[in-house]
């Protein structure tokens, strides 16, 4: 099953990024870019809730692109984890549910990690390239 | 259906899965953001008055496509954030789904944008999209008492295009 995912972002509930990780897209970001990005994806969520037409509206699960999907996870908390995938990747949303209790386990319940701060977390980051690398593969032999 | 010079109509798109109540609401707005025709079916929830969730709606399309731009994986330079695309120049988006509504988005060369907002589980709608603007093309662009950049008042172009989602609805 071909699967690629570009990248990996995950903000805030104030809309702050606090972490972006590239898997190797050609529309690799520098560090102001990426947090405008995550800023601006923060705003759009909520407008998109104003403009339901029913009510019960959380806001936006899939943005499709001519060159990318964009997946998007928000958790009850309303931290968003959201990844840029080929248009077409399946399993996405399940995968964000996976990256969200890695999230759980290796950030929230690692006693120095400050809330709402850029995730500076060792373990996090192996489990999830780990996580990641399986999807990943199909794209390096591309 | 048969206009001068031939017709270049493509046939109707066939009906997506998902039946019932599938159109909620129709937008159009020209390159300048005039809202050109707002028209809904099925619109249980308004929170905003009429002028600003049209404002709200372009906003929101503009500063989307200005993300998708910048976002853009496959491609190595880009302009800064916020600075206005021209239609076709840049990724752009094509649909967003949310858990109560699909929005799906077509920008015509001359920056015509229709805006459809459906059931969330409405399949691709960029046939249907195309179709619409050409009944645009052929009930509004030529008729001669329409001015361009004016809001739609054509009867026979609501009519149909009533008749057409309710065909694929």
């Amino acid at each position: 099953m071909a699967a690629a995912i570009y990248s990996l972002y995950i903000i805030n509930k104030s809309g702050g990024l606090i972490y972006y990780k590239d898997y190797g897209s050609a529309g690799r970001m520098d560090t102001n870019d990426s947090l405008r990005v995550a800023s601006l994806w923060h705003s759009m969520h909520a407008i998109s809730q104003q403009l339901s037409p029913v009510s019960g509206c959380l806001g936006i699960e899939l943005l499709q692109a001519d060159t990318f999907d964009l997946h998007c996870y928000q958790s009850l908390t309303g931290t968003k984890f959201f990844v840029v995938c080929e248009p077409g990747t399946q399993h996405m949303e399940s995968l964000l549910k996976y990256i969200y209790e890695l999230y759980t386990d290796y950030v929230l319940k690692n006693p120095f990690y400050e809330m709402e701060m850029p995730i500076r977390c060792e373990l996090f980051d192996i489990n999830l390239t780990q996580a990641v690398q399986k999807d990943r593969v199909a794209f390096l032999g591309r | 259906m048969q206009f001068f010079g031939g017709s270049e109509i493509s046939p109707s798109p066939p009906v997506p899965t998902a039946s019932g109540n599938n159109g909620h609401m129709i937008y159009m707005f020209n390159r300048n953001g005039v809202c050109l025709l707002y028209r809904e079916w099925n619109r249980p929830l308004r929170t905003l008055n009429a002028q600003q969730d049209h404002k709200l709606m372009f906003g929101l399309l503009f500063s989307l496509k200005s993300l998708t731009a910048k976002m853009d994986p496959t491609s190595a330079e880009k302009g800064n954030l916020g600075v206005p695309q021209l239609p076709g120049q840049g990724c752009s988006f094509h649909s967003f789904r949310t858990n109560t509504y699909k929005l799906s988005f077509m920008e015509s060369p001359s920056g015509i944008k229709i805006i459809l907002v459906t059931h969330p589980r409405t399949g691709d709608l960029r046939d249907s999209l195309k179709y619409i603007y050409n009944l645009y093309v052929e009930y509004v662009v030529k008729n001669p008492l329409y001015t361009p950049g004016s809001p739609i008042r054509c009867q026979l172009f609501n009519t149909t295009l009533d008749q057409y989602m309710r065909g694929i609805a």
